[in-house]
């Protein structure tokens, strides 16, 4: 990135390369046998896509912010947030510290 | 030689999926989306297309990160909407159109435009649910496809100046195509939305309209003053998509008419963007 933007994680080489093996382990829950092996053991599953400490600890606490300062990409960890059963409302909840509620009501007042 | 009859822009966000799914147009939350369409259907059954040209991006399906192209295009014989983590989409294949396809990748190379060319790709939710919004009501969608895929996951991403290019490219090339088709310009994606990061939830519905307003010049060229930081930094991450818009927007040649224009905030986190545009 020419310039860095606040609060926005953009996938530039950086990030790309230290989020690689993290952001491999999302897309390969594309396959929903995949999603069930994830789900059955989350740390083995980090563990088999070469994850660091890091971001199994991330994965694990299910830290949204954390696991994109580790490189991790909104397309992929999209596929992760969705197999926790979390809409787009959760995450952007989770990631700005709000409620759902409060969330969402920022969304709406946008509109005007 | 082949006509383009127009070019329709729409976001594409995947809960559109679940409320077409659960027959939820009329829900108060989601009429005022859906309802900007019917003006559009009327339209297009009066200008009848037979092949739709889709720019989109590609959210993490067909294209991972070990081979990421910037511009990549389909010569399939159809196209399947794959499972992109959240179970297969019952959708049937949407057809392709493989002469139409090896037209447009033999122009583009030669008009140095050099396309990464996919004989099978999956496509995914950007694809599927704009040709589902446009032509509803029936299972497999009526009307041939090339799906053209743009980068906006891997940085760099291709300025709005280069895809204006590539759009026009690809107008010159349907317009230079032996064939009496009538081919419609589809791109999809944006409006302004921001789903991850301290700054999620970020919508610049000032920006939109502005964008949406400028697609109307006959030189519909405002948007490539900005740089992709420009972009993201106003419309959100996510709102980079509509350089899928600027492309198809610059398909067409000389002054247009705003068939119908559709503009509500939010459709889940995104401020959704609908705009048929004609030749006039």
């Amino acid at each position: 990135m020419k310039r860095e933007i606040p609060g926005t994680y953009i996938l530039s080489g950086k990030n790309a390369r230290q989020g690689y093996a993290l952001n491999r382990m999302c897309f390969s829950f594309n396959d929903a046998a995949n999603r069930e092996a994830f789900t059955r053991d989350q740390k083995s599953y980090c563990e088999r896509y070469g994850l660091t400490e890091a971001q199994t600890r991330a994965i694990l606490d299910r830290d949204l912010i954390g696991l994109q300062r580790l490189g991790g990409n909104i397309y992929y960890l999209g596929k992760y947030a969705g197999l926790l059963g979390l809409d787009v409302q959760d995450w952007g909840a989770m990631q700005t510290g709000m409620s759902k509620a409060e969330f969402t009501a920022m969304l709406f007042a946008s509109a005007a | 030689m082949a006509q383009i009859v127009g070019c329709v822009n729409t976001s594409h966000v995947p809960s559109i999926g679940k409320a077409l799914a659960h027959g939820l147009q009329q829900d108060p939350y989601w009429s005022p989306f859906f309802d900007g369409f019917p003006p559009i259907h009327r339209w297009l059954e009066e200008v009848k297309p037979d092949v739709a040209v889709v720019f989109y991006n590609d959210h993490g399906l067909n294209f991972f990160l070990d081979k990421m192209p910037t511009f990549a295009i389909g010569a399939g014989q159809q196209y399947v909407n794959g499972d992109e983590g959240w179970g297969q989409p019952d959708y049937p294949p949407f057809a392709g159109d493989e002469e139409l396809s090896w037209q447009l990748i033999n122009h583009l190379v030669d008009h140095d435009f050099d396309m990464t060319i996919c004989q099978d790709m999956m496509v995914d939710h950007a694809f599927a649910l704009p040709l589902k919004l446009l032509f509803p009501g029936q299972p497999a969608c009526p009307i041939a496809t090339v799906p053209i895929s743009l980068n906006t996951v891997l940085y760099p991403f291709p300025s709005a100046r280069r895809c204006a290019m590539l759009g026009r490219n690809v107008g010159d090339a349907i317009r230079a195509w032996d064939s009496d088709k009538r081919v419609l310009i589809v791109g999809t994606g944006g409006l302004s939305h921001q789903l991850e990061g301290e700054r999620a939830g970020h919508l610049n519905p000032e920006f939109d309209r502005k964008f949406m307003d400028s697609l109307l010049n006959e030189d519909p060229s405002w948007i490539e003053q900005f740089s992709s930081e420009d972009i993201i930094e106003a419309v959100g991450t996510a709102g980079l998509e509509i350089i899928m818009w600027v492309a198809a927007r610059n398909a067409l040649r000389g002054p247009v008419r705003e068939v119908h224009r559709n503009y509500h905030i939010p459709i889940s986190n995104t401020a959704a963007g609908t705009q048929a545009l004609a030749p006039a």
